[in-house]
Parts: structure tokens; C-alpha cells; sequence
């Protein structure tokens, strides 16, 4: 646990970064602290290393104060993981990722078997090992700064916006993997970040900071999201509270309607008599491909289905999913019914979005119930 | 040139003629005197300067300083301050021992202002790339070599002096071509050898056929071939304390991977 007793930086010039913090961060969870720029985000983050020195007040580090901690014995029980990840250019991947073990005593052997083994748990092929940081992907880079930090197995993790410098798509990987790393190692994750969205897909809790280095709100990302503390949060949370907040309720057993689907290669005149409503779902090893539209197919009956002649617009939903996956996959069907698929990705039926609507309500109600109660 | 003094013609008859290479007057011994002092020079001012250069490249002190002190060093003559230090430090100096067959004994007081004057003249290039290439150093890549837990000292030795090795480099290696060229004129001073004893000397009797115009040009050779093969010396020790990972230099046959390619797609 981290705790922060009333701790305030004040710069030489007068600037105030952090102004009498409280704040509890929790064993095991992954904690965002999240706020516009110059909110003190990353002052407070660097304070629980010393990479800052408090003005006043005390971080208790499993109830010791960190100011009672030589900074370089401090800094290597704690990771630490930068925008751009900050890799030594001059080492190898191997050896950039042994930086703290061998810090820490280790051979350079024992090191490196060690990073070696890292390397696979953050994603990256073994076979980069041998390359130096400037030949690698901002993305790859990435995560070797996240394999250099948990090298030494830290219980502490501070991650300083490490996903914003790449573009979105690696972005999400990062995000699900550093999530699913998280499921395995239950490390005390610290993480900076600007954007919102990062920080309630990544966050247990978030702590929601205003200009001038204050707490404005710590919550779970679902309270956040259904009862923001001022008008501050809920600016910053932003629109569309209402339906992000559907992407943390769970969507339960949806009424599923099956569906008479067509094999991709069969033949196209198949596809009339089993489409309902001008749509039938071609499904590839049970796998939905995508809708095909039965009505302009005119000639050529005996020809097979092509992976062309598929509409690609429609999302798919787990079965184990939120009400938002739910309801954005029968709202992006071309056909109006809402693809669900079982965990291992083949169809499980199909939902409409009057069907998902008329759960939310009941969910709603449930909740105004509870809430008089 | 007037057709009483000899020749190009006579290099060759020179360079022939073993008794201009060996013995205590000859090329042989001013040139191993020739390289002994620059290796002691550049050693100096090196000791001087790189020091001084991480320290200000680190903190970022003293730069706009010695940015323009370095610089109008630049336009001392060399002669000139050669001269006014013997004037002034020589007498001072009342040491009278030599060193090996380097210096003969009471050319200490000449040496010590002519290896000063070169000393001045090697910190400049050294203090100005050192500094240039901690400065340079990524600064994300300090700042995470803190974050995890390096001391400052290991911060310098295994990041920030690593990356900026290649300026570092570049600068020792002008310095060190400085010193060769310049030390020719240190032999202005009496009694210090070196390859300039055999240019500088040569101008009293331009027709002496061992020790005049011959000489000078045959001197004059070797050192620009000492400088050539200093500068090849350089080159390939770069290629030995400069990192890939820095140089950008592709690596072949070495650890699990060699580079293919220097993009590569997320795996």
C-alpha cells in the first residue's frame, strides 16, 4: 500500500505541483491517476520513487516513509516505465531488460537468462533479443520498458503515460496486455495518463486530479462514470457517460435467436432460401465472417460465396460481455440482429437492440430500486 | 625554387641512407620522441577535458563559459605562445634531469612550455565534443537509468558516456591530429626533439644533404603520415568502444539476432 499524507511540492518559482495530497493507493491494484496537463499527475508519481522530492508531508511505502530510503536502493524494489520508454540505446534488448538484476548483484548470465524468459511474457519474440532499442518499433520498444521494469520483480509498478507516444491500434494491444500481465502478477500499478478513455479501461480505481496538484475524485471507473463528484469530473469524464458506463455492466444471458447461417463456398442460391429479412451470416469453421445481402444475388446461383461479397460492418459480442459490446454489435449489423459469439469466437446466436435496450431498462430500474431501498 | 637548393630528387637519396633513420639524431628516434609527447599531451589534456566536459554536459554549468573561452583559444598562434611561455616559465624551471633518451637532460624547462602550449591547444576540441555529446544523451534514457536506481555515477559511466562516446571520440581524434601537426613547432624551443627538430633545424643549412632541405621534407612526410595513421588508429578503435546500439552500425554474427532491417512491424 502507498499512502500519501498530506504531501505538497512547491517549486523555487512559487509554482505549486501537488497541494496537500491524501491519497490511499492500493496492494495489487492498478491505480491511474488521470487529470489535464499540469494537474501534478507526474510530479506525484515521481515523488513515490524520490525522482521528487516532497516539500512536505510523507509517502509511506508499506508504512515507511520513502525519505528514509536511500533513493537508488528505493528505486530498484520499484519499476519504472516512461513515455517513449526512455531505453538505453546503447545495450542490447537482453540487456537493456537485465538492468535492475544486475544492479542488484546478479550475474550477467543469470541476468540475461532471466530477460530472456521476460520477454515472452510482454509479447516480444524471443529473436529481438540480440537488437539494440533504435531497431526496434515504438511498440516493441514499449515493451521491453515494461520488461525492464518488472526484471527484478518489483511489487510496485509506476508507469508514466508508457502508452501515449504510439498510435491507437498499438495502443489497445498494449492496454489488453499490460492487463492481462496484471492478472498474472497483481503488482501495485501507479499509471499516468491524460486520456480519460486509458484511464477507465486500464484503471481498478482513478484518481481524478485537478489543476493546482488536487484530488478531485478517487473512485472505481463505474462510479466514476454514474456519479461524478463535481462539475469538474464530469467534464473531464467527458459525454456519453451514460452509455461508456454500459462497458462495465455485465450483459448477462441475453435471449439468443439462432440462426440458419451459410458456409462461405456455398453455393450463393443457398443464401435466399435461408436469409431473413434480405440477410444471411456466412460463418467460416463456425467463425462469423460477415452478412450477405440475399437480394442482389440474381444470377449465378451455383457459384460459391467469396469472402467479396461480404458486408464487414457488423461487431461482434462475447457472450460473457458488457451491455455496451451487446448493444453496439445489433447497432452496427447491417441486418439489425447483433452478432454474439461463445468464448472461443464461434456463433452463439444473435440478439436486436430492442432485446439489449429492454434489459438495460430492467437493469436500471433494478438499480433505482436498490437505490430508494 | 632557386636551383641551389636540392631538390625533390633529393628525398629519395635521404630516405636511402640508413644513417638518416637510425641513431640518436635520426627519423626513427625523432619520431618515437614524436609520439611519446603527443601521447603524454593528448593524455593530459584529455584528463583535463573529458572530465570537465561530463560534468558540464551533466549539469549544464560553465558552458556559454567555456563555449567561448574554447573558442578564442582557437586564434592563439601556437608560436606565439610558445614563445612568451618560455620567456616566462622557463627560468623558473630548475629541474635538470631527462627522461630516458626522450629528453635530454635541461630540456625540462623548454618541454614543459612547449607540451603546455599543446595541452592548451588539444582541450578545446575535447571539452567542447564532450560536453556537446552528454548534452545530446537522450534524456529519457538518463532519466529511466535513474529511475532505476543507478547511482549518478553509474548513470554517466553506463548510459550517458556510452551515448555520447562517438563525439567523445571525434573529439579526442582532432585534438590528438592537432598535437601531431602542432608539436613540430615546439622544436622552436631548445633542446625538445620530436620531428620538428629535424624541420626546424633544417632551416639553418638548407643544402647540408643529411640534415638540411632533405630532412625537413622527409620530417615533414612522416609526420603527415603519423597523422594519417593516427586517423585510421581512431577509426577502428570506434568500431570497438562505440556501441552499434549508438553508431548505428550493423552487427553481424553476434548475439541471438542480426538487425535485417532497421523498421520493424509489431510482432
Amino acid at each position: 500500500m502507498i499512502r500519501f499524507n498530506s504531501v505538497t511540492k512547491r517549486y523555487a518559482d512559487g509554482g505549486v505541483a501537488v497541494d496537500s495530497l491524501d491519497l490511499v493507493i492500493d496492494s495489487g491494484e492498478i491505480t491511474v491517476l488521470v487529470g489535464p496537463s499540469g494537474c501534478g499527475k507526474t510530479t506525484t508519481l515521481r515523488m513515490i520513487n524520490r525522482m521528487v522530492e516532497p516539500t512536505s508531508g510523507h509517502i509511506l511505502l508499506d508504512g515507511r516513509d520513502v525519505t528514509q530510503i536511500k533513493p537508488t536502493e528505493l528505486r530498484r524494489g520499484i519499476g519504472y516505465v516512461i513515455q517513449q520508454a526512455g531505453l538505453f540505446p546503447n545495450y542490447t534488448v537482453l540487456d537493456n531488460i537485465a538492468t535492475v538484476p544486475r544492479l542488484l548483484g546478479k550475474t550477467r548470465r543469470a541476468a540475461r537468462r532471466q530477460a530472456l524468459e521476460l520477454l515472452g511474457k510482454v509479447g516480444l519474440d524471443p529473436a529481438l533479443a540480440g537488437r539494440y532499442p533504435a531497431q526496434l518499433s515504438g511498440g516493441q520498444q514499449q515493451r521491453v520498458g515494461v520488461a525492464r521494469a518488472i526484471a527484478a520483480d518489483p511489487p510496485v509498478l509506476l508507469m508514466d503515460e508508457p502508452f501515449s507516444a504510439v498510435d491507437p491500434v498499438v495502443r489497445q494491444q498494449l492496454q489488453r496486455d499490460l492487463l492481462q500481465l496484471q492478472a498474472d502478477l497483481h503488482k501495485t500499478i501507479v499509471f499516468v495518463t491524460h486520456d480519460i478513455d486509458e484511464a477507465i479501461t486500464l484503471g481498478d480505481r482513478i484518481a481524478v486530479m485537478r489543476n493546482g496538484g488536487r484530488l478531485a475524485q478517487l473512485a472505481a471507473p463505474a462510479e466514476l462514470l454514474s456519479r461524478p463528484a463535481d462539475t469538474f469530473v464530469a467534464g473531464f469524464v467527458g459525454r456519453d457517460r451514460g452509455y461508456r458506463a454500459l462497458g462495465f455492466a455485465s450483459a448477462g444471458h441475453l435471449p439468443l435467436h439462432d440462426e440458419a447461417v451459410l458456409r462461405i463456398g456455398e453455393p450463393r442460391g443457398a443464401a435466399r432460401d435461408r436469409g431473413q429479412d434480405g440477410w444471411v451470416l456466412v460463418v467460416q469453421d463456425a467463425l462469423p465472417l460477415g452478412w450477405l445481402r440475399t437480394t442482389a444475388l440474381d444470377d449465378a446461383a451455383d457459384d460459391p460465396v467469396t469472402p467479396e461479397m461480404l458486408n464487414l460492418g457488423g461487431t461482434l459480442a462475447d457472450e460473457s460481455g458488457t451491455l455496451r459490446e451487446a448493444l453496439d454489435a445489433a447497432l452496427s449489423a447491417p441486418s439489425g440482429r447483433g452478432v454474439v459469439v461463445h468464448e472461443d469466437g464461434t456463433f452463439a446466436g444473435t440478439v436486436t437492440a430492442s432485446e439489449v435496450l429492454a434489459r438495460i431498462e430492467s437493469r436500471a430500474a433494478h438499480l433505482r430500486e436498490q437505490a430508494t431501498r | 625554387m632557386s636551383s641551389d637548393l636540392p631538390g625533390f630528387a633529393s628525398l629519395g637519396r635521404w630516405l636511402n641512407d640508413p644513417d638518416n633513420w637510425l641513431g640518436s639524431g635520426g627519423l626513427l628516434a625523432h619520431l618515437r620522441e614524436h609520439l611519446a609527447f603527443t601521447v603524454v599531451i593528448v593524455l593530459v589534456a584529455a584528463l583535463i577535458a573529458i572530465p570537465a566536459g561530463i560534468w558540464m554536459g551533466h549539469t549544464g554549468k560553465g558552458i556559454l563559459l567555456a563555449g567561448g573561452f574554447a573558442n578564442a583559444l582557437r586564434a592563439v598562434p601556437a608560436l606565439g605562445l610558445l614563445i612568451l611561455l618560455i620567456v616566462e616559465l622557463s627560468p623558473h624551471i630548475h629541474s635538470r634531469t631527462g627522461v630516458g633518451n626522450l629528453l635530454a637532460p635541461g630540456a625540462l624547462p623548454y618541454f614543459i612550455p612547449a607540451a603546455l602550449v599543446l595541452v592548451i591547444l588539444a582541450v578545446p576540441p575535447m571539452l567542447t565534443n564532450t560536453y556537446a555529446g552528454i548534452q545530446a544523451v537522450d534524456p529519457r534514457a538518463a532519466d529511466a537509468a535513474r529511475g532505476a536506481g543507478m547511482s549518478p555515477l553509474q548513470v554517466a559511466l553506463r548510459v550517458e558516456i556510452p551515448c555520447a562516446m562517438p563525439l567523445i571520440l571525434a573529439g579526442l581524434r582532432s585534438a590528438t591530429l592537432q598535437v601531431i601537426a602542432s608539436l613540430t613547432v615546439a622544436a622552436y624551443a631548445p633542446l625538445v626533439g620530436g620531428l620538428g627538430r629535424l624541420i626546424v633545424d633544417g632551416q639553418q643549412n638548407l643544402i647540408d644533404p643529411s640534415l638540411g632541405y632533405p630532412a625537413m621534407l622527409g620530417a615533414g612526410i612522416t609526420v603527415a603520415v603519423l597523422a594519417l595513421v593516427a586517423d585510421g588508429a581512431f577509426a577502428l578503435a570506434g568500431r570497438y568502444v562505440i556501441s552499434p546500439g549508438v553508431s548505428g552500425r550493423r552487427i553481424r554474427g553476434r548475439g541471438t539476432a542480426a538487425p535485417q532491417q532497421s523498421t520493424l512491424t509489431e510482432s
